[in-house]
């Protein structure tokens, strides 16, 4: 076994080698791959369309809230397409996102492996996704749902007569495709790292992962079990939840959170774990106070699984109980917190690149922190009893999972788009398009900060003429936001052709990723690395490279 | 560039809790808003003169001490702390209702609000109260949850199909206030909004003296001999079922030697499932008026239980702390 150097990297010509992509061709080379980058690729084309439906129902109901009458939509399409908008970008679009794209085409190449511990169980993964999102998508063809995507009883089993059963089937068969890529990845985390590749010297990308798979594997039963006999309870009349069977709604909202809440985390963690692959790699530094980063992915991880009747202040547990999960709410704020911090001293003497990459990141620092604050008001008792329901939850997700997990997925595409497809974007473009989605996001999300203390409740079809001002300022900010989004479809899509061929290591970053020809070949190195350094060891590496290699 | 005027961007504090509530907002927004300011202004500062720039190629050496590491553990921990405190302490406040509150019932169902006063009067998606004076609401829900909410008074209560929930507040200024539904319910979800109208105790009396069916606990005596309750729950011993003179609000020996208060929800839950608890020395002979009784009625007939243990001895119902009421407590049921 020869381990491989950074010198080695520059002297590989990646027009000569055979990569992943030009392997082979056929449509069946591409829907029976076992190839982790394919497969990863397949989860990036079915998700963007899944976006860019999930985005449709949003455009269409900030259309319709530009007036407080119900006049562009009726009650039952606004209620069946902001429950499809949820359900789209929740369990279509933001849990398979960063694990499924860009955990699947990295997790291997960043250990030094030539693939997932189990390939095929991967693609099955993927298959589950589809037959998930294709009965979803049954669903929407044929009327919809329009129970909200918490499916809250006895509302969902006993009153709807929308497609409960259909939706809750798509969400209970994607959950396993979660589930399996969750188990995937922790196997391949524990027995797949190349020689000398230790614990600490995995990028945070990986501990970040690593800490979601625990999430995915743990929490996503929970949710296939609730949504079983919530479909029981539907067809069956089995009185589970519906008191006038004998159940209990507030069970439901016990099972349906305990999933939902660390499910959060399965969306926000990977972020974080983008964000400090970028911080790193346009300081050129290394990450401040590395194990506490670390740590605190599995902390924010186990924190998770306690906090998840801070949803349900209002509806109906003791006041001690919510004082409990009040504390614990508190708790789960500092691991977040140490992030933010240690990204901000990472800048300090660094040599801080304004790439795109790195100015989506900067952008997903300051939502995030946004995002995080905001959920101290709403963890804090007696704010929750005015805010909650109300718009000013709408916003706080909606920095959390826009301002924070989709900023986080857009950077990591950039960043890894010449490793994914050998190819540079546009950096002009590409820049206009970080700044235009930081302006759209704030415009359309902050108004509903204020719209919801001011006692906006969510979920409203129609709302008191009063509330008009804030909700045109939200809407004409989605319409930015939207420009925002559709720019990088266009020109990433213009790259695949006219990019710069982008090399090996277009951005003189370090990480075995980088350490094998852009695309890689189909086991992702020549040869197996052997691993001699730290993460993110740049000193050592640039003086290696001799600072040939910045863009 | 945001003065017009019909443009809120603060809610009506009308309640005594609001103010309260808008005090840790202030604090809360003041504090994150000056520690999510020192972050941006860290980070543009970190960005602008450490950016790569020819001689600044390779980051320096050096890292920033390690001494804040901890700092920014424990210095967001303590903060969290406070908040935890502060919040907790104004939820205790918002969840204990004052013992003098005047009460009314509240029920939700698929696309309104219903209310009832004890004295009789019966409203759709309004609910006229007097002000400066302690209200408190007992909720249930028809169908499926609900959430009563007004943003004014902030305070919230979702509505469960299952059992009675309390809300109370003491409005300080008279007006009229929104009345939302905060859980989503359905269709007109939307349209399930009302008003609350907070009037001069004076007014109020002549809103109250209006035309109504007689009180609510005599609604809910016609009730009682309706569904036949009389025939067992005599007011004698003679009875096959408890009596129920003087039982609300006191302790219940139980069959299985438990000890429960005879609250709102033990009363509905003994009409609704009387196996569920069943007093010592007597049988499991009840059977159950799930479904036969809407929730309206099944809060007149509270009310009427109610009235039984004021019947009963004043004394024992009224907790021995109680302070006087700001107003004098009107007497329940005009000329019954």
């Amino acid at each position: 076994m020869t381990s491989v150097t950074y010198h080695d990297v520059r002297l590989m010509e990646p027009a000569k080698t055979r990569n992943y992509l030009n392997v082979d061709y056929g449509f069946f080379s591409w829907l029976l791959t076992k190839d982790h980058k394919r497969i990863a690729i397949l989860y990036m084309i079915s998700i963007s369309v899944m976006f860019i439906l999930g985005g449709f129902f949003a455009m269409m109901m900030r259309l319709e809230l530009l007036t407080p009458q119900g006049d562009l939509l009726t009650s039952d399409t606004y209620n069946r397409f902001f429950t499809l908008h949820g359900i789209i970008m929740i369990f279509f679009f933001l849990i398979p996102s960063i694990p499924a794209v860009l955990g699947n085409f990295l997790l291997p190449l960043m250990l030094g492996a030539k693939d997932l511990a189990f390939p095929r169980i991967n693609l099955l993964s993927w298959y589950l996704y589809i037959i998930g999102a294709f009965v979803g998508l049954v669903v929407i063809i044929t009327g919809g749902v329009d129970t909200g995507w918490t499916f809250y009883t006895p509302f969902s089993t006993q009153y709807s007569n929308t497609h409960v059963f259909g939706t809750t089937l798509g969400a209970f068969i994607v959950g396993f495709s979660s589930i399996l890529t969750g188990l995937n990845f922790l196997v391949t985390v524990h027995r797949m790292r190349a020689p000398g590749l230790t614990w600490f010297r995995l990028p945070l990308f990986v501990w970040a992962i690593y800490a979601t798979s625990i999430v995915q594997l743990l929490a996503t039963p929970v949710l296939a079990i609730t949504l079983v006999m919530l479909m029981f309870e539907r067809v069956a009349h089995v009185g589970i939840f519906d008191p006038a069977l004998g159940g209990d709604p507030l069970l439901y909202q016990h099972m349906f959170w305990f999933y939902s809440h660390p499910a959060v985390y399965i969306m926000i963690l990977p972020g974080m774990g983008v964000a400090s692959e970028v911080v790193a790699a346009f300081t050129r530094k290394k990450i401040f106070g590395y194990k506490f980063v670390a740590f605190s992915s599995l902390a924010i991880a186990f924190l998770g699984f306690l906090v998840w009747a801070h949803h349900m202040f209002v509806a109906g547990i003791s006041v001690y109980s919510a004082m409990i999960f009040s504390f614990l709410s508190m708790f789960v704020a500092v691991p977040s917190a140490i992030k933010v911090f240690n990204w901000t001293a990472t800048l300090y003497k660094g040599s801080v690149s304004w790439q795109t990459p790195m100015l989506y990141i900067l952008g997903f620092i300051g939502l995030f922190t946004i995002g995080g604050v905001t959920g101290i008001f709403l963890a804090s008792l007696g704010i929750d009893v005015h805010v909650t329901d109300t718009y000013f939850v709408v916003a706080h997700f909606h920095y959390i999972m826009v301002g924070g997990a989709v900023m986080a997925y857009f950077a990591g595409l950039h960043y890894w788009w010449p490793k994914i497809t050998g190819r540079m974007y546009p950096e002009w473009w590409a820049r206009l398009a970080a700044l235009l989605v930081f302006i759209g996001f704030n415009l359309t999300f902050f108004p509903q900060f204020i719209l919801g203390y001011v006692g906006m409740p969510r979920r409203y079809h129609a709302y008191a003429p009063e509330f008009q001002v804030l909700n045109v300022m939200s809407t004409a900010g989605a319409s930015v936001l939207a420009v925002g989004y559709l720019l990088p479809l266009i020109y990433l899509l213009w790259s695949l052709r006219f990019g710069p061929k982008a090399g090996p290591n277009p951005w003189g970053a370090v990480g075995l990723e980088w350490a094998t020809t852009s695309p890689p070949p189909k086991d992702n190195f020549h040869e197996t690395p052997a691993v001699t350094w730290d993460a993110y060891d740049y000193p050592a590496f640039l003086t290696a490279m001799g600072e040939t290699q910045h863009v | 560039m945001l003065l017009i005027p019909d443009v809120p961007l603060w809610p009506k504090e009308a309640s005594t809790i609001a103010p309260h509530t808008d005090a840790l907002f202030i604090f809360l927004c003041v504090v994150t808003g000056a520690m999510a300011l020192f972050i941006f202004v860290t980070i543009f500062y970190l960005a602008i003169v450490y950016r790569r720039r020819p001689d600044n190629e390779l980051a320096q050496e050096g890292e920033a001490p390690k001494f804040l590491e901890l700092a920014w553990i424990v210095a967001p921990f303590i903060f969290f702390m406070v908040c935890f405190v502060w919040g907790a302490w104004l939820y205790f406040r918002i969840s204990r209702v004052p013992d003098n509150a005047l009460q009314v019932y509240g029920t939700g169902k698929q696309w309104m609000w219903k209310f009832q006063h004890p004295s009789g009067q019966r409203e759709i998606n309004e609910l006229h109260v007097p002000v400066n004076r302690p209200v408190k609401i007992t909720l249930a829900s028809e169908d499926v949850i609900h959430s009563l909410f007004v943003p004014a008074f902030r305070v919230k209560m979702d509505v469960l199909p299952n059992r009675y929930k309390t809300m109370w507040f003491q409005a300080t200024k008279v007006g009229r206030y929104h009345l939302f539904c905060a859980e989503y319910c359905g269709t007109l979800h939307s349209q399930m909004v009302g008003w609350i109208d907070v009037m001069e105790p004076t007014d109020y009396e002549l809103w109250l003296a209006g035309g109504s069916e007689g009180s609510l606990a005599s609604q809910g005596q016609a009730l009682f001999q309706h569904y036949a309750c009389n025939t067992c729950h005599t007011e004698d011993k003679s009875g096959r079922g408890p009596i129920l003179t003087g039982v609300y609000g006191s302790t219940v020996a139980l069959n299985d030697g438990q000890k429960v208060v005879a609250d709102d929800n033990y009363v509905r839950e003994s009409i609704l499932n009387p196996q569920a608890k069943i007093v010592a020395g007597f049988g499991p002979i009840m059977p159950t008026f799930q479904g036969q009784v809407s929730e309206e009625d099944l809060l007149k007939l509270l009310a009427y239980v109610k009235s039984l243990a004021q019947a009963a001895s004043p004394s024992a119902v009224a907790s021995p702390n109680v302070a006087p009421p700001a107003t004098p407590v009107r007497r329940q049921g005009k000329g019954k």
